[in-house]
C-alpha cells in the first residue's frame, strides 16, 4: 500500500474549497433566531446592574451594601471593592446587584451609589503630551534599540525629514457587550459567556469560585464581536456566578454601553517624534525615533520591537516611553499593535517621499528591499495589482497639486504583514453508520465564518455536499481548541478537520476495499460516492453501512508541520479619497486591498474579512477615538452617539482582491482576520496629505484636525 | 438617557419623543407651510385623543398589566410604565432578535415595526405601544420560506458576528417595501441609522440593491 499522507487536493479538482460559499449560519443570524449570551433567558433569570466609579482616581471610603439588600426585587449583591480600596480609572467596578427585573436592579444601584463615598485622588489621562506626563512623573522608559550608525547616515543623506505623528486610543465597542449568564445546577456551573475562548475560560471561573474546572461548562454558540477583548472570565463574570449562587437563581450580567467602552477593552495609543532619511536614489538610510503612548494605568503602549513597521532599514535608532494614565486597561485589539505601528511609521516615510519629490508608489516600491520576512516580491506584485485597480499612475499627482476647487482628491498607500499561523486544535469527527457526519470541538465562531470553513473542509474531504456534514462547536465540553485571536483559528480548525477526515476516509476505504475486492489506494470519495478510478464502487451510505452498529470516531489534531497550514502574509492597500477643505470632511471614494493569505477555503467569507478590516480601518482613521477629559478624568464620549462609527454610506467603494497564484495555494491555510485592518490608517493619512498638501499628523482625521492642519500650513 | 415623553407621543425612528404634543417632528417637517403644519397638528392631536380614550388607566410606578399586539398575537405582560418595549420583548417575552446595544437610539440594533413603520424599541415604553401592532424580526421571519431580505443577506454575506443583523433585516425590509427600485445612494441614506462594528456594509449594500430590484420586479 502506498504511504498515506495528509495534504490538500489538487486545486483544479476542488468542488467546494476556494469557491464563494455563503456562511451556513447567516440565515439563523439574520432571522434573529441565533441566541447570543445576552439573549439567554432560562427560567427565573435575574438581571444584574453595575455600580462603577465616576472618578478616575479615588479611594472608596464608605459603602453600605446592606442598605439595598431589602429593596424590591433585589436578590443578590456583590462587592468588587471594599472600603479602603483604590480606584484607578473611571468605570472601574464597585458593586453589582441582581434583581427580579432590570429596572429594580437599576434602582438598587442608584440607592447604593448614594451610600458610596470617595476620597478623590489626583488623576492623569493625557496620553498625547509626553512632556506633561514626565512632569507628572507618569512616564517610564520601555527600552531602546540601535542598529548601524544613524548619525553618520544622516550626514550623508540626500533628504532628511523630521515629523510628529500619532494615533489615539480606541475602544473595542463590541456590539454585544462583555458579559455572561450564569446558572448553577447543584455543584455544576453553566456559563453562557460572550467569549473568544470557549475552551480556555472554565478554569478561570473555577479557581475564584473554589470549584473544579470539570464543574464548569462554558457555552458560546454566537458571540457579538470581541476583536481581541473577550478572552477572560473577567471579574464581572465571577460576580455573576457568585450572585447566582447567593440567589439560587440564574443571573444575566452584561456590561452597559458606557461601562463596556470604559472597561471592556481599549487599544493603546501611539505618538512618535521621528527623523527619517533617504539617499539620492530614494532608499531609506536612517530611522531615528522615540515614541510614547498609553495602555492604561500600567503604562505600556505600542511595542518597540517591530518599529519601523514593517521595515528593517540599515541604520536604526529607536526608543519607547510608556505613560501611565488613569484609563481603562488595554486589551488585544485586532492585529496588536500593528495598526498603530503602521499608522505612525508609514506616514513618516510618505512625507520623506514627498520631500524627495517622488511618487509614493515608486518610493515604497524602491524600499521593499527592506521589508521584513522576505515578502518583498509578493508586495511588489500586490502593489502592481492594487495600482492598476485604483488607476494610480493616472490619478496620482504631486502633493497638494490636484485639480483646483475646494474639494481635493488624493491617493495614498500602505503595506502590512502578519503571522496567522495555526492555533492548537483538537476535534472529534464522527461518521455514523447511516452516513451522517459530524464533528465536535471547543472552538467558537466569532463571526469569521469558522463553522462554514469547517463544514467546507469536511465536505470537500469526504466528497459530500455541505448539507451532509455538521459541526458542533461553542462548548467547553468538546475537545479543546485555542482561543480565536491573532488569526490562528482558520489554520487550526481546518488542519485538524482535514487530518481527521482523511484518517476517517482511509479507514472507510479499507472496509470498502475488503468488501468490494478493490485496491484501497485507488479509491476516492466524490459526489456522495466511493470511486475506484472513474468507476463507482458504492455510495457513501453503503460504505458507512460497513461500519456495523458503531460510528467511526477519529480525532484530528494540530498544528502539525505537514504542509496543510503555514504562516506569514503581506498585503497592500491603496485609497482614493476626497477632502472638503471648507469643512475638513474626508470621504472615501475607492479603497483597494490586495491580500495574500495562502490557500483560501471560502472566498466569500475571506473577502468579508478583508472588507470588514477596511471598514474598521476607516473608522479608526477618520472618526473613532476615546476622548478623555483632562480635568475630570472622564471618558466623555462613552456612548454610540458621540463615539463615532461610520455608517453604510460612509465607506465608499471597497475592493478586496485576493492574491491567489498557485504558489499561495501551495502554502496551505493561513489566517486572515488581522492583516486587512492594519494599513488603512496609514493609507488614508497618506492620501489626505496627497490631497491637501499638508500632513494631518494625528488619527483619527476628524474635520477639526484636518482644518487645523490646513491652517497650520506646513507638513 | 431614556426619554420620559408622553406615552402617546409618536416618534419617528431615530428621534426621541418631542414632549407631549402627540405629533411627530418628522411628520411636522414634511409639511410645507403653516397651513399644512397646522392641519398635521390638528389631525395628530385628534388621533392622540382618540387613542387616549382606548388606553387603559396606567398608575405611575406600579406594575400594570398590558395587553400588547406582538407579531399578530396578544401578549400580556405586567410591567411598570417605565419599562421599554425592548426590555419587554427581550426579557419578558424572550423575543431576543431585537438587540440592546446603545440604548440611546443611535445604532438601530433594536429596530422593530410599529404599525408597519420602523421604530427603535429602546426608545419606546411598552405602555406607549398599547393599541399598536408590533412586528419583530421573529414576526417577519415566521414563514416557512426565507424572506427575500434574508436570502439576499445570505447570498451577499451581510453578516459577520451577526449582532446588528436582525436590526438591519427589519430596517432593510421596511426600506425595501417603502422604496422598491431605490438607488444605491438612497439605500446608503435609508439604512444610515444602523451601525455594524464588524464591517458588513459592503455585503449589506449589495444585498439591499438586490432586494430593491426584486421588489420592483415582483413586489416581494
Amino acid at each position: 500500500m502506498a504511504e498515506r499522507k495528509f495534504g490538500w487536493g489538487k486545486r483544479s479538482e476542488n468542488v467546494l474549497i476556494g469557491k464563494s460559499i455563503p456562511r451556513i449560519d447567516a440565515a439563523v443570524k439574520a432571522t434573529g433566531a441565533a441566541k447570543y449570551t445576552a439573549d439567554t433567558n432560562s427560567k427565573g433569570t435575574l438581571f444584574a446592574r453595575l455600580l462603577s466609579s465616576k472618578h478616575a482616581a479615588a479611594k472608596l471610603t464608605a459603602i453600605d451594601l446592606e442598605a439595598v439588600k431589602n429593596l424590591p426585587g433585589v436578590k443578590a449583591v456583590h462587592a468588587f471593592k471594599e472600603v479602603g480600596d483604590e480606584i484607578r480609572w473611571e468605570g472601574e467596578l464597585i458593586a453589582a446587584v441582581a434583581a427580579e427585573r432590570a429596572e429594580q436592579a437599576e434602582d438598587a444601584v442608584k440607592a447604593l451609589e448614594a451610600t458610596a463615598k470617595f476620597e478623590v485622588l489626583e488623576h492623569f489621562v493625557d496620553e498625547a503630551d509626553v512632556a506633561r506626563a514626565a512632569f507628572a512623573n507618569r512616564t517610564k522608559g520601555l527600552g531602546k534599540a540601535n542598529k548601524g550608525d544613524v548619525e553618520e547616515a544622516l550626514k550623508t543623506a540626500k533628504a532628511v525629514h523630521k515629523g510628529f505623528y500619532g494615533i489615539h486610543t480606541i475602544s473595542h465597542m463590541c456590539l454585544e457587550p462583555h458579559g455572561s449568564h450564569c446558572e448553577w445546577k447543584g455543584d455544576d456551573l453553566d456559563v453562557h459567556l460572550s467569549t473568544q475562548s470557549v475552551s480556555g475560560t472554565p478554569s478561570q471561573f473555577a479557581e475564584p469560585l473554589g470549584i473544579d474546572a470539570s464543574n464548569v461548562t462554558v457555552t458560546a454558540n454566537y458571540e457579538g464581536g470581541g476583536f481581541g477583548s473577550k478572552f477572560q472570565a473577567d471579574e464581572w463574570g465571577i460576580a455573576a456566578a457568585k450572585m447566582a449562587k447567593e440567589a439560587g437563581r440564574p443571573v444575566r450580567l452584561m456590561l452597559d454601553r458606557a461601562t463596556e467602552l470604559k472597561i471592556g477593552g481599549t487599544r493603546p495609543s501611539g505618538f512618535i517624534d521621528v527623523t527619517v532619511a533617504a539617499d539620492a536614489d530614494g532608499k531609506v538610510v536612517a530611522w531615528d525615533s522615540i515614541h510614547w503612548g498609553t495602555a492604561g494605568v500600567g503604562g505600556g503602549g505600542v511595542d518597540l520591537g517591530q518599529m519601523p513597521y514593517p521595515f528593517d532599514f540599515p541604520n536604526v535608532s529607536k526608543a519607547q516611553v510608556g505613560i501611565s494614565c488613569n484609563t481603562g486597561p488595554n486589551r488585544a485589539w485586532r492585529a496588536p499593535p500593528h495598526p498603530q505601528l503602521c499608522a505612525i511609521t508609514q506616514p513618516a516615510l510618505d512625507d520623506l517621499a514627498a520631500k524627495l519629490k517622488m511618487d509614493s508608489y515608486d518610493f515604497f516600491m524602491k524600499n521593499l528591499v527592506f521589508t521584513q520576512h522576505g515578502k518583498g516580491e509578493v508586495y511588489a506584485e500586490e502593489m502592481k495589482i492594487a495600482a492598476k485597480e485604483i488607476d494610480w499612475k493616472k490619478k496620482w499627482h504631486p502633493r497638494g497639486k490636484g485639480a483646483a476647487g475646494p474639494v481635493k482628491q488624493g491617493l495614498g498607500m500602505a503595506l502590512h504583514t502578519w503571522g496567522g499561523g495555526p492555533g492548537a486544535c483538537t476535534c472529534t469527527l464522527k461518521i455514523h453508520p447511516d452516513g451522517a457526519v459530524e464533528s465536535f470541538l471547543g472552538s467558537q465562531d466569532i463571526g469569521t465564518g469558522t463553522r462554514t470553513i469547517i463544514c467546507i473542509t469536511m465536505a470537500e474531504t469526504l466528497g459530500l455536499p455541505l448539507e451532509g456534514v455538521k459541526v458542533n462547536l461553542g462548548s467547553s465540553k468538546y475537545p479543546a481548541s485555542a482561543p480565536s485571536g491573532g488569526s490562528i483559528t482558520v489554520g487550526g480548525v481546518s488542519g485538524a478537520h482535514r487530518r481527521a477526515a482523511q484518517t476517517a476516509l482511509w479507514k472507510l476505504f479499507d472496509l470498502v476495499a475488503a468488501k468490494y475486492k478493490v485496491e484501497a489506494d485507488g479509491l476516492t470519495a466524490k459526489d456522495g460516492n466511493i470511486l475506484n478510478g472513474k468507476d463507482k464502487v458504492c455510495t457513501w451510505k453503503q460504505a458507512c453501512a460497513l461500519l456495523g452498529q458503531m460510528p467511526l470516531e477519529v480525532q484530528g489534531k494540530g498544528p502539525e508541520k505537514d504542509g496543510l497550514t503555514s504562516e506569514r502574509v503581506g498585503g497592500v492597500q491603496m485609497v482614493d479619497l476626497s477632502v472638503d477643505t471648507g469643512t475638513g470632511l474626508v470621504r472615501i471614494n475607492k479603497f483597494v486591498s490586495v491580500q495574500d493569505c495562502g490557500m483560501i477555503i471560502d472566498e466569500l467569507t475571506a473577502k468579508s474579512q478583508v472588507l470588514g478590516g477596511l471598514i474598521m480601518g476607516i473608522a479608526y482613521a477618520l472618526t473613532e477615538e476615546q476622548i478623555m477629559d483632562n480635568k475630570t478624568g472622564r471618558y466623555i464620549n462613552a456612548d454610540l452617539l458621540n463615539y463615532k462609527l461610520p455608517g453604510i454610506g460612509d465607506v465608499g467603494e471597497l475592493v478586496a482582491i485576493m492574491y491567489q497564484p498557485d504558489s499561495e495555494y501551495d502554502r496551505g491555510v493561513i489566517g486572515l482576520g488581522e492583516p486587512p485592518v492594519i494599513a488603512p490608517g496609514a493609507a488614508i493619512s497618506n492620501a489626505v496629505a496627497n490631497a491637501i498638501g499638508v500632513r494631518v499628523p494625528v488619527l483619527p482625521l476628524t474635520p477639526k484636525r484636518v482644518l487645523d492642519a490646513l491652517k497650520g500650513g506646513q507638513a | 438617557m431614556r426619554d420620559l415623553s408622553h406615552p402617546l407621543s409618536e416618534t419617528a425612528p431615530g428621534e426621541t419623543g418631542q414632549g407631549g404634543s402627540g405629533f411627530s417632528r418628522r411628520a411636522f417637517l414634511k409639511g410645507s407651510g403653516a397651513a399644512v403644519a397646522a392641519s398635521v397638528i390638528a389631525t395628530a392631536v385628534e388621533e392622540s385623543i382618540a387613542q387616549e380614550k382606548k388606553v387603559q388607566r396606567v398608575v405611575a410606578g406600579k406594575p400594570t398589566e398590558l395587553k400588547l399586539d406582538i407579531n399578530g398575537k396578544s401578549q400580556t405582560v405586567t410591567v411598570e410604565p417605565r419599562v421599554t418595549l425592548l426590555d419587554v420583548l427581550r426579557n419578558d417575552l424572550n423575543l431576543t432578535g431585537a438587540k440592546e446595544v446603545c440604548t440611546t437610539t443611535n445604532c438601530g440594533a433594536c429596530t422593530v415595526l410599529i404599525d408597519g413603520k420602523p421604530a427603535l424599541a429602546c426608545a419606546k415604553f411598552a405602555v406607549e405601544c398599547l393599541g399598536k401592532k408590533i412586528t419583530t424580526v421573529e414576526g417577519l421571519n415566521s414563514g416557512k420560506e426565507l424572506d427575500d431580505v434574508v436570502k439576499c443577506f445570505v447570498k451577499h454575506d451581510a453578516t459577520q458576528c451577526g449582532y446588528c443583523t436582525p436590526g438591519f433585516m427589519v430596517a432593510t425590509k421596511a426600506f425595501v417595501s417603502a422604496n422598491p427600485g431605490a438607488t444605491l445612494e438612497q439605500i446608503r441614506k435609508g439604512l444610515g441609522g444602523n451601525i455594524c462594528r464588524c464591517g458588513t456594509y459592503d455585503g449589506l449594500a449589495k444585498a439591499a440593491v438586490e432586494c430593491v430590484a426584486n421588489a420592483k420586479k415582483g413586489g416581494k
